[in-house]
């Protein structure tokens, strides 16, 4: 049975196609899902994609966690769903309180687009598990919002919980603490990062093909899991 | 809401016209009795409205017709329009639309050229006077693309006035029934250490980023440019490409009387008014910076939704007509519209949503508030229209109905209602299609023929090969020639999973169909030093580059935008120079057989009598049936030794005036641009369609600004991946190995053969009758850039020295400074970032070079060959044989010299010849180019393989 990944469209997402492309590619079935309705249709897991929800008004994602989609969302992700949250969607799962931190203005100010080198230090998740530890990959990284900020005693936990899921390698792009990239919560089902593995997924159109593992890993969580 | 209830009518029967149709010119004058009973004027004056029935009783009453832009006899000629003068709304409206920006009324008589030359086409769906226009690229799917100037706004606010510059171009595209799918942005600057560079460039681009990321649109492409001349008139030009089902084109028709007219989108605000008119029609100056509030403020989130929603109901269709408000707001598009379908239009103004409550008609009707959008549905489709727009939260407000045109045929009247105040009532084309046409004086600037004789060519060049490597390294770190990282970085080119070709490729490439990998490729050119040397020729090799651009990806080029920037109209040097460019423009489209499908006219950027050079900025797009074929700039690693052949294609002559070169090293501006040859750059487009079809290049890259040195430096670093280059023997002496690297001559590109298919790529290149020659191979294990004979640069060096300028210009990041480490550790040699202003230092004192101990010995070509241990193994041999050898090993060196009697003088070669005859200079005619077929015939007469496409010798004297 192919595995259902919803792929969540608020007011202002804009990487929303590519999510649901990269599931597809993965070979799962995409399914879109839209902010104002609070069913997630069965989904097995969820991605909340990158670009400008509602503007990046009052604080980036600080409105779409209110969205009906993200009660429902906060409460499955805690019961065990798959959640991945790229740029925007990190930013949302932040403000949503189901992973610390935030992510705060580029320290440079400026937006930046650039392939960036990710060391994956956690494969311990849903989203991880088919890297190996201290592999590096290449991904788009592109973000105006993409310094992530955490107190000392978060990030002394997140290191010692094994939950700094990426860091930068050969330059952070955006002032980052411990130059992180990605984090997860204590289960390991969500998952938020700051590049965008679903724009490489594709020779063609990506710098690499090393997005595809985020989203091939998810299945291969999925047929672990008991139903 | 609902538009069929209609209280203005109703309660203000005696202040409505009894005849809206009626005849539009009687004698203008104070009194029309019919239409001067109701309430006294002072009543209305007490309102603070201006009413049509007040203007016709107090036809005396100065306005400030002249304050708005508009001359006497414009002015009578409204009142002739109407039989009376016009209110204060009626006087905005004719105001802006009558504008030089809205009405072209100096560029007119010359832009018809477009059509009247346009060359036959079967996939023209919409052409010039739409919003864009929009071309078939499959059965099913069409293309739609134009690039829009925003020039004046930029200048003023930087950030909002680019912002909105790619917001207005991308309602456009919207507007035709398309996704906009990509943008691009040619910019242009004063000098690059100006310090309002550093004001106005951060902005600018901050604007460009931050309104297109936001947007979802890749940016896939475009220019940064800095000289002088734009120091008082940056030039903002934005490109949007839009993709549609050819079923979904819209029409901007208000058609069907009875169907309501919405305004969709954000709130009517008191941004931009008077944009048009007071900001776009007249030139800058000291006051420049009070018009700041001219300047429209964006919200890109606001557009992303007028998207998403107008996409929902073309899909549904749910709507008649549609047009964007752009420049000249509600009066462009209500008056727009109804002319289009020849009806007329019942508006009630205070139904407009306003941001600002004590908003005037005028003021509402002139308003440039961004992110709107007008429609023209029918009455059943309404509450679908606005449900749609409920479920994206734009708001959507029913403002108005169409009206029937005269029972005797003539289109209706345009009537605006403002609290059951009729402030408008006009015939809609009166605005849109009678506007004034002007053909203006031209004249050739005085200045022309001392300008063109005053050539590049009799500048001293550099002549040994110590010279060459440091004009190598100050060019590339020159700011036209300089890494643009800085800028391009701060853009999404990712967004939407379809790029597959962006900056700083040759051309963007967006795939439009993932099934089958149909896509197109676009490229936005210009070169304001070549045009202000002959407008004419300038433009066609604005439009020869974009072509090339295009046609290197693989792609066949089908259609042209452009955009067109110059000063003042009333100068008549000026027009002069804006009628040659559009001359060259559609002569040259002809020749290419490809037409004008739509574009834009920007005048008045000057600053006092300075004008800007004339700045035609073209864009080529080009259909390519499978992206996957598309051919990349740089070159391609490979292992186990394995390496690609090099190819320079087309003719190399002695053209330095106009060039990069010129104007880095001298400052130089003056003599003719180089040779343009549409022919040939069509035989080499069609040559590197089907070379890319068939998989014989490996990498392909055009070169213009900064000649083969820059294409060589760029495709190197592309990919980290070095190269090893042989000067043909006829440059080999004196200054030519510099005229070699640094002429650009036009119709020329680099490309790279994967081995086993050289012979099938020459064949075909003859065939096809484009001059081929090689000039060395790809080298993937010595990171290094070679050229035989003269100097090797390690590729950090070249990365180096190439990625510091921008960063060091306009600040940096961490990373920017790392790099400016590197270019200062990584070389003992003339790194500009270490010599503040490269631009400025026409010849350096030559530098101890740890590579090259023989460094002081420049006039003796043999010493000065590289010695640092890399792959060329040559050493110092004679001239002769080095520069023949890149490449021992794979036995494709170029012959030594071509056989005698090949050497007819082209009429393109003779132009350059007579040219440099009276330089007196170290120098040197090659008379390159012969036909087509010498290179190939050479290259079977010296009998040297695979590699030997060798042309004339140079004439040397």
């Amino acid at each position: 049975m192919t595995a259902r990944v919803g792929v969540v469209t608020f007011p202002g997402s804009l990487d929303d196609g590519d999510a649901a492309r990269a599931v597809r590619i993965a070979g799962a079935e995409p399914v879109r899902l839209w902010h104002g309705d609070p069913e997630l249709h069965g989904v097995d897991a969820v991605v909340l994609p990158g670009g400008f929800s509602y503007g990046d008004y009052l604080r980036c994602g600080a409105i779409a966690r209110f969205a009906p989609v993200m009660e429902t969302l906060v409460d499955a992700a805690r019961g065990g769903l798959p959640v991945l949250g790229i740029c925007n969607g990190f930013q949302i799962l932040c403000e949503a309180h189901l992973l610390p931190g935030a992510l705060t203005r580029n320290q440079h100010l400026h937006f930046r687009n650039r392939d960036q080198v990710l060391r994956v230090e956690s494969a311990g998740t849903a989203w991880t598990n088919t890297f190996q530890p201290g592999q590096e990959i290449l991904i788009p990284v592109k973000n105006g919002e993409g310094c992530y900020v955490a107190d000392t005693a978060t990030l002394d936990e997140l290191e010692a919980d094994g939950r700094v899921v990426a860091r930068y390698v050969g330059g952070n792009p955006n002032g980052s603490q411990r130059d992180i990239a990605a984090i997860t919560n204590a289960a390991g089902n969500v998952v938020g990062i700051m590049p965008h593995p679903e724009h490489a997924v594709e020779a063609l159109t990506g710098p690499s093909l090393d997005g595809l593992g985020f989203f091939t890993s998810v299945l291969k969580h999925l047929v672990g899991t008991p139903a | 809401m609902t538009t069929h209830q209609d209280p203005a009518v109703r309660a203000a029967a005696g202040s409505v016209p009894a005849e809206p149709h009626a005849a539009v010119a009687p004698p203008a004058g104070p009194a029309d009795a019919g239409r001067h009973n109701g309430p006294a004027p002072a009543l209305d004056w007490a309102d603070g409205v201006d009413t049509v029935q007040r203007a016709a009783g107090t036809g005396d009453e100065l306005q400030p017709y002249a304050e708005l832009g508009l001359r006497d006899d414009e002015y009578d000629r409204i009142r002739h329009i109407l039989g009376r003068r016009p209110t204060q709304a009626e006087l905005a409206m004719y105001s802006i639309m009558w504008s030089e920006h809205c009405s072209y009324k100096s560029s007119k008589v010359h832009l018809r050229q477009f059509g009247e030359k346009a060359p036959p086409s079967d996939r023209l769906l919409a052409g010039i006077g739409e919003n864009a226009g929009v071309v078939r690229v499959s059965d099913t799917l069409a293309v739609t693309f134009k690039v829009e100037s925003h020039n004046h706004p930029s200048f003023v606010e930087p950030y909002q006035g680019a912002a909105t510059g790619v917001g207005g171009i991308v309602r456009d595209i919207l507007a035709m029934g398309a996704r906009p799918v990509a943008v691009m942005d040619p910019l242009r600057f004063g000098a690059a250490d100006h310090p309002d560079t550093a004001r106005v460039l951060p902005g600018v681009v901050a604007g460009v980023g931050g309104y297109g990321n936001c947007l979802g649109l890749p940016n896939i492409g475009g220019e940064l440019v800095f000289d002088p001349c734009y120091q008082g008139n940056p030039l903002l030009n934005a490109l949007c490409l839009g993709v549609l089902p050819v079923d979904r084109l819209q029409k901007k028709d208000a058609a069907g009387p009875g169907n309501i007219v919405v305004l969709l989108g954000a709130k009517t605000g008191r941004d931009g008014i008077g944009g048009v008119s007071v900001l776009a029609s007249a030139t800058f100056d000291e006051g420049s910076e009070k018009r700041r509030p001219s300047v429209q403020v964006g919200d890109p989130f606001i557009e992303k939704l007028l998207i998403e929603a107008c996409l929902e109901l073309y899909d549904a269709e749910l709507v008649v007509g549609i047009q964007d408000l752009g420049g000249a707001g509600l009066t462009c598009a209500l008056t727009e519209t109804a002319a289009s379908a020849g009806t007329g239009m019942r508006v009630w103004l205070e139904r407009v949503p306003l941001r600002e409550p004590s908003m005037e008609p005028h003021e509402i009707l002139a308003s440039e508030s961004q992110e709107r959008m007008l429609l023209v549905v029918t009455p059943e489709k309404l509450e679908a229209v606005l449900k749609t727009a409920e479920k994206w939260g734009v708001l959507a407000t029913a403002i108005g109905e169409v009206t029937a045109p005269a029972p005797d045929g003539r289109p209706g009247r345009l009537l605006v209602t403002w609290n059951d105040h009729v402030v408008v009532d006009v015939p809609p084309g009166s605005l849109v299609d009678d506007g004034p046409v002007y053909a203006r004086p031209m004249r050739e600037p005085a200045d022309l023929i001392l300008l063109q004789a005053d050539r590049a060519e009799t500048l001293p060049r550099p002549s040994n090969p110590e010279a060459l490597r440091e004009t190598l390294l100050r060019m590339i770190a020159s700011p036209n020639l300089a890494d643009k990282t800085w800028v391009t970085e701060q853009y999404d080119r990712y967004v939407l999973g379809n790029t597959v070709l962006a900056q700083p490729e040759d051309s963007g490439v967006i795939r439009i169909d993932e099934q089958s990998g149909l896509g197109v490729a676009l490229s936005v050119d210009g070169n304001g030093r070549y045009a202000r040397l002959d407008p004419y020729q300038g433009t066609k090799l604005a439009l020869a580059e974009a072509y090339r651009n295009v046609a290197v990806t693989g792609a066949k080029p089908i259609a042209v935008t452009n955009c067109l920037n110059f000063g003042s109209p009333e100068d008549p040097g000026v027009m002069w120079q804006f009628a040659e460019a559009v001359r060259g423009l559609a002569d040259g489209c002809l020749e290419l057989g490809i037409p004008v499908t739509g574009g834009n006219v920007s005048f008045y950027n000057q600053t006092g009598a300075a004008a800007i050079h004339p700045t035609p900025v073209v864009g080529v797009l080009g259909v390519l049936d499978n992206v996957a074929d598309r051919v990349p700039m740089g070159f391609v690693p490979r292992t186990g030794g394995d390496h690609d052949q090099l190819f320079l294609l087309g003719d190399t002559h002695v053209e330095l005036s106009g060039s990069e070169w010129a104007w880095v090293t001298h400052e130089h501006l003056g003599g003719m641009p180089p040779q343009v040859d549409l022919g040939r750059e069509r035989q080499l487009a069609e040559l590197m369609a089907e070379a890319a079809r068939v998989g014989h290049l490996s990498s392909a890259h055009d070169l213009s600004d900064g000649g083969l040195a820059q294409s060589l430096v760029e495709s190197c670093l592309r990919r980290g991946v070095g190269a090893r280059v042989g000067v043909p023997e006829r440059f080999a002496d004196g200054s030519l190995p510099f005229v070699f690297l640094y002429s650009e001559s036009a119709g020329r590109v680099l490309v790279s053969v994967p081995r086993g298919h050289e012979k099938a790529f020459t064949a075909l290149c003859t065939e096809r009758g484009v001059p081929w020659e090689q000039i060395g191979v790809t080298d993937p294990t010595s990171d290094a850039l070679d050229v035989h004979g003269q100097f090797r640069i390690g590729l950090d060096e070249l990365r180096a020295v190439h990625t510091a300028t921008l960063p060091r210009l306009f600040g940096g990041s961490e990373a920017a400074q790392v790099q400016v480490e590197a270019a200062r550790t990584g070389t003992t040699t003339i790194a500009p970032a270490t010599a503040g202003q490269p631009v400025d230092v026409p010849e350096r004192e030559q530098p101890a070079d740890a590579d090259d101990p023989a460094g002081e010995a420049v006039a003796a070509p043999a010493t000065a060959a590289p010695v640092s241990g890399g792959p060329v193994s040559g050493g110092p041999e004679t001239r002769a044989a080095t520069a023949a050898g890149p490449d021992a090993s794979a036995g494709s060196a170029p012959a030594p010299a071509a056989p005698a009697g090949s050497a007819p003088t082209s009429d393109a070669a003779s132009g350059a010849d007579t040219a440099s005859a009276a330089g007196g200079h170290d120098v040197d005619v090659p008379t390159a180019g012969s036909t087509p077929q010498a290179g190939a015939d050479d290259a079977a007469a010296s009998g040297t393989g695979d590699g030997g496409g060798q042309r004339p010798t140079p004439d040397q004297r």
